[in-house]
């Protein structure tokens, strides 16, 4: 569930404190989300990687920064460079915390690689006022056109694992995500289209053309009736 | 409560041993109902306090060791046993904090325990010295802050019953920790390691010479009994891929098995020479002690059952460590703490290590321990505006 692993980008988790996230290398979908952070929130990242928002967040927004990640490499880098993160997941590590716990809880390219994403998300809207989740859309074309025409499991750029290899057992599109948020009474607050660069589109994500186009979806959620 | 620096009664052994003391007049309330005192303190402190007293850092010793975390033991001459870690420019940097180091409640190394003199009666305690708790060594340590003028810890650290006293502290005095790193612990003591204590205790009183506790008035000393409860408990602090990797089945200085009860094995001779080393530097009435404090040592249990609302007040940032060969104190023991940290939303970091050394690791050679740590305390120093040389 390493954030690095799932994505396969180049974030080296063996990198110093100094060049753990100067802000102009933050990845474009990860600054999406910091933008929409206040100032001294109380924030949890699930699979916070490296930690590179959680110590973006930190410095520059003065943020109360924690973290869950199960990579031991993960964790033992943000610890030794002084984030507050523990070693877990989402599935195992979330009950726990009390309802409200945080102003913003952030799920970014995780929620495809736990056992119970629909008890998962249910959690990220209790104990976090809101919920900032995303996710690689598997109704994006091209993996819909490569399973079309060669019979293959895709592998794309943010799907970059083989059938047989691959943390992302729960894939959706992002038309299953918004059909399981009605369902369960998640709150949609806002939400983004986004290319494989986290740069987003200006596409209706309840519609046809965001769950084709797009390559992932970004949402920010919350608990229907609070 | 009045405190004063220790006048030396009477020339006793150890008194020459290095270190400060504090003498306690009034008595202290101990878990067991006995109002316990006078009594000594003795403490080593490392580095300089600053002008503003934020750089304390208390280190919390385990079940045999003592405050001479960082000079030469004045029993035995070895190292220090945190040595690894304390030092200027080290993961606990006395150019940086000021450290101080408590030989617990109990102890034989200068605070007093079953083996110093009681005075009602002119003997050596034995086992009329009060049974003790982890909070109670706890409650003397604060004594010993407070009278060093200092009201707020930068850190409380330590492995093993080491880390039972840190998360006591962070209990019992909330506001007075701003850091606590309980390395290789738990928030009660489990059934295996009771079971395990409970050998070691039964090898001492099963030595004639243990004598009902009494061997000091009788000039005895019960080594082999003393000598066997560290031996078994030695090997819980191992891991079997260690054993493995530093004995296997080798002989000791032979070719061929004896066919008899000596040491032939590497293991053997190993574990003999740990028993009979412990014996010359630690009291055998002590060791029944201290294992009973951790025995009875359920913080849960001193919070109406509830491991969250023992750290309800606190708003300490902790660092769990723990590591994967530890079978001792395993992982889901640091996890437990973990959750119960969560459910308070306390800010927590949690690391398991790799490494096949077992519980001992904490004393160890452990890079990614260092780093972790390093890494922790620079944070939390950051948080509390304190930077180098004590500013």
């Amino acid at each position: 569930m390493s954030r690095s692993a799932t994505l396969g980008l180049a974030i080296d988790t063996a990198s110093t404190a100094a060049e753990i996230a100067p802000p102009a290398t933050l990845r474009s979908d990860l600054r999406l989300i910091a933008d929409m952070i206040e100032p001294h929130s109380r924030v949890l990242d699930i699979g916070c990687g490296d930690g590179a928002l959680l110590a973006y967040l930190a410095r520059e927004k003065s943020v109360d920064a924690r973290g869950i990640e199960l990579s031991q490499s993960g964790v033992n880098a943000c610890v030794s460079h002084g984030l507050s993160v523990i070693q877990g997941d989402a599935d195992r590590d979330l009950g726990a915390y009390p309802g409200a716990a945080f102003e913003y809880v952030v799920l970014s390219q995780t929620l495809q690689a736990t056992r119970e994403p629909r008890q998962v998300l249910e959690a990220l809207v209790r104990i976090g006022k809101r919920a900032i989740v995303s996710f690689p859309n598997f109704g994006f074309w091209r993996i819909r056109l490569s399973l079309l025409l060669r019979g293959r499991m895709p592998v794309s750029g943010l799907l970059n694992h083989r059938w047989y290899d691959t943390p992302n057992i729960h894939l959706c599109t992002i038309r299953d995500f918004v059909a399981l948020c009605d369902a369960v009474g998640i709150r949609i607050e806002r939400s983004f289209t986004l290319d494989r660069h986290g740069r987003p589109y200006s596409l209706d994500p309840r519609g046809n053309l965001a769950n084709l186009l797009a390559e992932q979806g970004m949402f920010v959620l919350s608990r229907e009736g609070v | 409560m009045s405190i004063a620096t220790a006048p030396i009664l009477r020339k006793r052994p150890g008194d020459d041993w290095p270190g400060h003391r504090l003498f306690v007049e009034a008595p202290l309330r101990l878990d067991c109902g006995v109002d316990f005192g006078p009594f000594t303190i003795a403490y080593q402190t490392y580095g300089t306090l600053n002008a503003e007293r934020s750089n304390a850092v208390l280190v919390c010793h385990a079940l045999t060791g003592d405050q001479y975390a960082a000079d030469p033991h004045p029993i035995t001459g070895h190292p220090g046993w945190w040595t690894t870690l304390i030092g200027p420019g080290g993961v606990l940097d006395t150019d940086r904090y000021f450290l101080i180091c408590a030989n617990v409640l109990g102890g034989c190394m200068g605070t007093t325990g079953p083996k110093e003199i009681d005075p009602a009666t002119g003997e050596p305690w034995a086992l009329g010295f009060p049974v003790i708790t982890i909070r109670d060594m706890v409650r003397a340590q604060k004594l010993l802050i407070d009278h060093l003028g200092i009201a707020s810890l930068f850190c409380v650290i330590g492995g093993s019953m080491g880390a039972m006293q840190v998360l006591e502290w962070v209990a019992s005095y909330p506001d007075t920790v701003f850091a606590a790193v309980p390395i290789a612990g738990a928030a009660r003591h489990s059934a295996q390691n009771i079971a395990f204590h409970e050998v070691g205790r039964q090898a001492i009183m099963a030595d004639p010479d243990w004598c009902g506790g009494r061997y000091l008035s009788l000039g005895r000393n019960p080594a082999r009994g003393l000598a066997v409860a560290r031996m078994a408990a030695h090997i819980t602090y191992l891991s079997e891929p260690a054993l493995h990797r530093k004995f296997g089945r080798n002989l000791q200085d032979r070719n061929a098995v004896t066919w008899g009860f000596d040491a032939d094995f590497q293991v053997e001779s190993y574990l003999r020479h740990q028993g009979s080393a412990f014996v010359d530097r630690f009291d055998a009435n002590s060791y029944l002690y201290i294992t009973r404090a951790m025995d009875y040592f359920d913080l849960a249990a001193e919070h109406d059952g509830s491991l969250p609302a023992a750290f309800a007040a606190s708003k300490a940032r902790f660092c769990i460590i723990s590591f994967t060969s530890d079978w001792l104190f395993p992982t889901p023991e640091s996890r437990e703490l973990v959750h119960a940290l969560n459910a308070v939303a306390a800010n927590v970091s949690f690391v398991e290590i790799e490494t096949d050394k077992g519980h001992d690791a904490f004393l160890l050679h452990e890079p990614e321990l260092f780093a972790t740590l390093r890494g922790f305390l620079a944070g939390c120093a950051e948080h509390r505006g304190l930077t180098r040389n004590g500013g």
